[in-house]
Order: structure tokens, then C-alpha cells, then sequence
């Protein structure tokens, strides 16, 4: 508890049990706030939910075996997502390990491909070093998540706990972060010559916390801006240089744009699959720059000409400075843009506006927009809500959207905007739920209750797994196989159920106003909002397809 | 700005460094002498699809580290790749891709062969050329102790199988730089 203290710990979410009786013990004289949540995958994405809202490390808190195991899916969600985040499981007394003892489970083998980090404690006196340690590594470098195991017999045994003075030092854990500056002057030479440039960017710049760093680089010249579902928000949406999202249901002119391009700067992202498409025809013109601050990322799936290993917030200024030293020619470029502002005209995001009343998804998250004003942290579950949101929002600010981009986590939604709004009590959480993610872990409701969380879920109710149905109809010759919802939960008893205020939204004349009236209600609120059962979330690139051959 | 170097790049001449080798690789990795290691280090492997031919594992002249000397196929995958996953492992301190021109590497063998009375001075003689050693007889079968680079082991094995092999035992080659360092 001390070193947790001295970690700046303020908040822990978890479930307490057999195991981890002694933390729990000791947690009711320690001077943070435990949030009791109810289902111990709840409590993993909620300190995702309190990492990413906050750039802080998020803490969670589970017992040993199915406690643990519960855990599993948000620590591999922290891990694909590197989301800076410590879990700490209990396990079964010393004596019981490896005797199939109850509720033991190998909660360190099991999570090993997921973590960042873990440390199995087997001496009482490890507890404080691990602890620091475990902090220290989840949050520099790629953020990610590390585990503690601790015995039960371990964690219920008194230790002096001595103030560390010394910065944690770790042999095998050097991360660099400045970028080799040799490697930077070509990066800024190389993007002088290119006449077709496009910045992609992703999660790793909100990590970095380099947004400025990033508009500083853009605005060195008129580059192009696109980004990937991570890292929406750490360039603005209304700026004139921003494309839109790029990828499988990404824009059109950010998709042609790197199709098109002759010089791709990467920046904190990691050409997953989502966003190159088929790899042979991904950006055929292009050379690229890959600034990351993971080694292992760069020439991992798209070779890099001019690897920079750094943080972002390091690399993009001194990239600045080389760049604008060169005193380009801004001019080159005005080819380049008459390319992509054709390409934003013959294809904006677009939609058939409903007729009669009827809610388009794509309606509901512009209203959300007016009703939240723009700036609400919105948290999402996973499928076309998310992609629609991603497409429709317009995010201004980084962490201001907390979505699970990597995992693809359903229901993550809820408990992330739990720790959202834990972080950041001051702002309008909303979670953008979908009716097939949040039933997945809507037991959280009960957190917000009892815990007094007031976040705002407002649910696109389209009585489907969206995603799921959109694939079927699409590739699978509208066989419909296991996608409807049918007619149960009733969600606004539901959330009555819970304590909660519910709502429910028919009418797209009455949308805007009902979820700004979701958002003055006192407490935690479902707004349910049935919108058009059978929309399709466009464009998209077909899985496997290149960019070139977008549909919709 | 550097002498000498012009102001702009061309984007023309920027080009990427092969990522195959194409030869076999050996990587010698000092790890932290703590539980699981291994584990960490099998499961990145099978996890990433990266094929390991030999593995072997031993401790060096300081007892909280451990070395472990693994050799994998170039051609099949970027060792390039690997080193950097490898490296985010935390209790990984030090990779080093052996240079072959400066590598001394090792392999020890045994091999059980059924040995009778009539091609026992044969196989005896065999072994003699390789500088090998017979560390058991039995009534049908010799034991035969054979260290050297893996080429030599393997041609060991190409002469003995004629005569029935009927088991052998390899470690995995170790290695060590040449020279002072």
C-alpha cells in the first residue's frame, strides 16, 4: 500500500476474495479510493478507461484463479492497445502452488503473451521493489500493462517499507526516446524532396502527450494529416490539413492519399492490417519514415527507409526544427492538394438522412456532437457505433476518445468510461454503447450506481451485432447467423433495475434534446436509441482488398 | 547541417536493406538468471512463429545470469525482427548475432551405434578420424562422443548411419567470439 502511495496511486479498481484478503485488509485504512466494481474484466478496462483518459497508470485489483483469469481480456486489451496499466492479482498460499489448489490458477503463464511485464512475488520483501518496478515499466517506453502475483501468505506478511530514493533501474530495460539525430536530418531532407507527403499518425502520439509536437510538424509546411481509430483526436478535425480517419472504414481522401503518396511519415503507429489492407498494394508509390517508440514496430509490417526510434514528443520538434531550417518551398505541395481537396469533394462522408422520424446511426452521433457540444470524453464498445463515431465526431482533443482499437474488446465501453470519469470528474463521460457490446459487461451499471459514477451511456440500439450483420449481408449472401438481439433486455427498465435513469429516443426530432437532458440528469443514465436496424457503415475496404478498391 | 551532405534526399535513392539473410543465424543472449525466463523466451517464439533449430542453455561467470545460445534460419525469418521482440523482453539484457568469420561455435554429440564384432574396428577407425571419443561398449552397440562445429557432427552422422544408429543425443551449439572481446 506504501509504495502504491508512493506511486501517486489515488484510485483502484477491483473485487476483492479469498487470495487477496490481506490487500484488501489493508485497503481500509489506506488513503486512496477503491472502486468496488462487479465483474473483474470490468475493473481491468476501467483502469484502461482511467489510464487513457488521464495519461496516469490505471490499477486493478483481482483474486487469485477466476478472479484472475476474468482479468485476461483487459490485459490483453492494455497490451495491444499500450495502455500504461498494473494488475495485481492474488494467488493461492505458496505452499498450494502447483497442487491444483482451490481457486488457483497459473495467472502469470497464462497472461505472458499479453503482458509488458510481470513479476511473480515469492519473498514479502520483493513486494515494494516489484511494485515500482511494475510502475515504472508500464509507463515508459510503449506503454503497457504489467502483473503482479502475489501469494496470499506473502501479502499478509509486515514489511518495513523504506521510501525508494533511488530511480527504478532495470538492466534489461533501456527504452531510447530521443531519436538518432543523423536519422532525424534525413527525415527532414527526404520530406523537402516529397512532392506527395501524407503524416499518419496513431496511438502512440496521445501516448506521447506530443499533439502540440504534432501540429507543430504539420504546420511546418501544408502537410496532410490522417490518423488510425487510436489516435483520433491528437490532430484536430477541424483543421483544413486534416484528412480523416485512414483504413478499412476510414475516409476515402486519407485511403487515396497514402494510396497516392510518395513519402508516408508514421508516427506512433504500426501499420496493422486495418489500415494497410492487402500489404502487397498498400501505398505503392510510397517511402517511409517510421517514428515509433518501439524498435520492434519499425519493418515489422511495412519496411522502413528511415527508421527513428524515440518518443514522439522528443523527435517531432527536433524534426520541426531540421525542416523548417531547409526553408522549403510551400508551393510544391498545391498539386498535391488540388489531388486531395477533388477527392474530398467527390467523396465526403456521407449519408441518406432518414425519413418519417427515423434515427440514422450517423444522425445520432452528430446530435451527440451538438448535445456534448464537441467536447465530451466518449468512450465506445466495438463495431460500427465505434467506426460511425470515429467517422463522425470530430475530435479536437487528444484523450478525448477511449475506444478498444487493437483487442477490439466488446463491451469495453462502460467500465472505460467508469475510469474515464473517475480521472476526470469534471467532464461529460459518454459512453457510446452498442446494443450487442454493452450487454457484455452492463453489470458496471450497478458500479456507477453504488459508486456514484455519473456517466452518460447512450446506447445506438439497432436490435443487432452491427458489425457482425453488416459482414454477412455484405460477403456472406445476407445469411443471417446468430446477429439479431431480439427483444430482450428492456434496457430502459433495465436501467431502472440498476438504479439508473432510463431513457429511450424514437424520434430524430427529439434526439438532440433528450441526450442533453440525459446529460443534466443528476446521477448515471441509459439513453436507449433505436436507430435504422440495417445501415452500413461506408466506405469500407473489404478485408484483404487495397485501398484503391473501396466500396460504399 | 553536416558538411557535404546534400540538402534534399531524393526520394529515388531511398532504399531498404535486405531483410533475409539467408544463412543460418546464432544468437548468443544474456538473460537474468530469474523463474520463467525461458518460458518468456519459448512462448515469444511460437507466439511470433519464429522457428528455433537448437537451443542451449547454461549459466555464465556470474550466477544471476544465464546465457542462452539458440540458432534459427535466416532465410526464413528476419533476425532483425526477432532481436528487437526478443530485446522488449525485460529480463533479456544482451543480444549478440554471432559473426560467423568470428565465431568459434561448438556442438557436442553422442551417438549410440550397433556395433558387432566384424564393423567394430571400422567404426572405432571412423571415430578416430573425427577425433571423437567412445565413451561406452556394450556387448552390441558403441557410444561415441563427438564435439566439433555442426557441419562436422553432421558428417559424423552420415558416415555412422550406414552402420545402424541407434540413437543420438545433440546439444545444440554454443559459441563464443574470437579475440579479445
Amino acid at each position: 500500500m506504501e509504495s502504491l502511495k508512493a506511486e501517486g496511486v489515488k484510485h483502484v479498481f477491483g473485487i476483492p476474495g479469498g487470495a487477496n484478503l490481506p490487500t484488501y485488509d489493508a485497503l481500509v485504512d489506506a488513503d486512496f479510493r477503491h472502486i468496488q466494481v462487479r465483474h473483474e474484466q470490468g475493473g481491468g478496462h476501467a483502469a484502461e478507461g482511467y489510464a487513457k483518459a488521464s495519461g496516469r497508470v490505471g490499477v486493478a485489483f483481482a483474486t487469485s484463479g477466476p478472479g484472475a483469469t476474468n482479468l485476461v481480456t483487459a490485459i490483453a486489451d492494455a497490451m495491444l492497445d499500450s495502455v500504461p496499466t498494473v494488475f495485481v492479482t492474488g494467488q493461492v498460499r505458496t505452499e498450494l502452488i502447483g497442487t491444483d489448489g482451490f481457486q488457483e490458477a497459473d495467472i502469470l503463464g497464462a497472461t505472458l503473451p499479453f503482458v509488458k511485464h510481470s513479476f511473480q512475488v515469492t519473498d514479502p520483501r520483493q513486494i515494494p521493489e516489484y511494485v515500482h518496478e511494475a510502475f515504472h515499466v508500464a509507463f515508459t517506453g510503449r506503454p503497457g500493462p504489467v502483473l503482479i502475483d502475489i501469494p496470499q501468505d506473502l501479502s499478509r506478511a509486515d514489511i518495513e517499507y523504506s521510501p525508494r530514493t533511488e530511480p527504478v533501474d532495470l538492466a534489461g530495460y533501456k527504452p531510447s526516446t530521443e531519436g538518432n539525430i543523423k536519422q532525424i536530418r534525413i527525415a527532414a531532407k527526404a520530406l523537402a524532396g516529397a512532392m506527395r507527403p501524407v503524416l499518419y499518425t496513431g496511438g502512440g502520439v496521445v501516448n506521447a502527450n506530443a499533439s502540440e509536437e504534432l501540429r507543430g510538424l504539420a504546420g511546418s509546411d501544408r502537410f496532410p494529416v490522417t490518423s488510425t481509430v487510436m489516435g483520433l483526436g491528437a490532430f484536430p478535425a477541424s483543421s483544413d490539413q486534416w484528412l480523416g480517419m485512414l483504413g478499412m472504414h476510414g475516409t476515402r481522401a486519407a485511403n487515396y492519399a497514402m494510396d497516392e503518396a510518395d513519402l508516408i511519415v508514421a508516427i506512433g503507429a504500426r501499420f496493422d492490417d486495418r489500415i494497410t489492407g492487402k500489404l502487397s498494394e498498400f501505398a505503392p508509390h510510397a517511402k517511409f519514415i517510421h517514428i515509433d517508440i518501439d524498435p520492434a514496430e519499425i519493418s515489422k509490417n511495412v519496411a522502413a527507409h528511415i527508421p527513428i526510434v524515440g518518443d514522439a514528443k522528443q523527435v517531432l520538434p527536433k524534426l520541426t526544427r531540421e525542416y523548417r531550417a531547409l526553408q522549403t518551398d510551400p508551393s510544391r505541395l498545391d498539386a498535391w492538394w488540388k489531388r486531395i481537396e477533388a477527392w474530398r469533394e467527390e467523396y465526403p462522408l456521407r449519408y441518406e438522412p432518414g425519413a418519417d422520424g427515423e434515427i440514422k446511426p450517423q444522425f445520432m452521433i452528430e446530435a451527440m456532437h451538438r448535445a456534448t457540444q464537441g467536447d465530451a470524453i466518449v468512450t465506445s464498445d466495438v463495431g460500427q457505433h465505434q467506426m460511425w463515431a470515429a467517422q463522425y465526431y470530430d475530435f479536437e482533443k487528444p484523450r478525448r476518445w477511449i475506444n478498444s482499437g487493437g483487442l477490439g474488446t466488446m463491451g469495453f465501453g462502460l467500465p472505460a468510461a467508469v475510469g474515464a470519469k473517475v480521472a476526470c470528474p469534471d467532464d461529460v463521460v459518454v459512453c457510446l454503447a452498442g446494443d450487442g457490446s454493452l450487454i457484455m459487461n452492463v453489470q458496471e451499471l450497478a458500479t456507477c450506481v453504488n459508486e456514484e459514477i455519473p456517466v452518460k451511456v447512450f446506447l445506438m440500439n439497432n436490435g443487432y451485432m452491427g458489425m457482425v450483420r453488416q459482414w454477412q449481408e455484405l460477403f456472406w449472401d445476407r445469411r443471417y447467423s446468430s446477429v439479431e438481439m431480439g427483444p430482450s433486455p428492456d434496457w430502459v427498465k433495465l436501467a431502472e433495475a440498476f438504479g439508473a435513469t432510463g431513457m429511450r429516443c424514437e424520434d430524430s426530432a427529439d434526439l438532440e434534446e433528450t441526450m442533453t437532458k440525459a446529460i443534466e440528469t443528476d446521477g448515471p443514465v441509459l439513453l436507449d436509441v433505436r436507430v435504422s436496424p440495417e445501415e452500413n457503415c461506408f466506405p469500407m475496404i473489404p478485408a484483404g482488398a487495397a485501398a484503391r478498391d473501396m466500396v460504399g | 547541417m553536416e558538411a557535404g551532405t546534400p540538402d534534399l534526399v531524393k526520394l529515388e535513392d531511398l532504399h531498404l536493406p535486405g531483410q533475409l539473410s539467408g544463412r543460418k543465424h546464432i544468437l548468443s543472449i544474456l538473460v537474468e538468471n530469474k523463474p520463467g525466463v525461458l518460458a518468456r523466451i519459448a512462448g515469444l517464439f511460437s507466439r511470433r512463429g519464429f522457428n528455433i533449430d537448437t537451443l542451449a542453455v547454461g549459466p555464465t561467470d556470474d550466477p544471476s545470469i544465464s546465457r542462452i545460445t539458440l540458432t534459427l534460419d535466416g532465410a526464413v525469418h528476419p533476425i532483425d525482427q526477432v532481436t528487437k521482440q526478443l530485446h522488449k523482453l525485460v529480463n533479456v539484457l544482451k543480444i549478440r548475432d554471432m559473426e560467423p568469420e568470428e565465431t568459434v561455435a561448438r556442438e557436442m554429440a553422442m551417438f549410440k551405434v550397433s556395433a558387432a564384432v566384424e564393423n567394430r574396428a571400422e567404426i572405432i577407425q571412423f571415430a578416430e578420424i573425427f577425433r571423437a571419443k567412445i565413451v561406452d561398449v556394450a556387448r552390441r552397440t558403441v557410444t561415441i562422443e563427438v564435439t566439433g562445429s555442426a557441419d562436422k557432427i553432421e558428417a559424423f552422422e552420415r558416415m555412422i548411419r550406414p552402420h545402424g544408429l541407434v540413437e543420438m543425443v545433440r546439444t545444440g551449439e554454443i559459441a563464443i567470439a574470437r579475440g579479445a572481446d
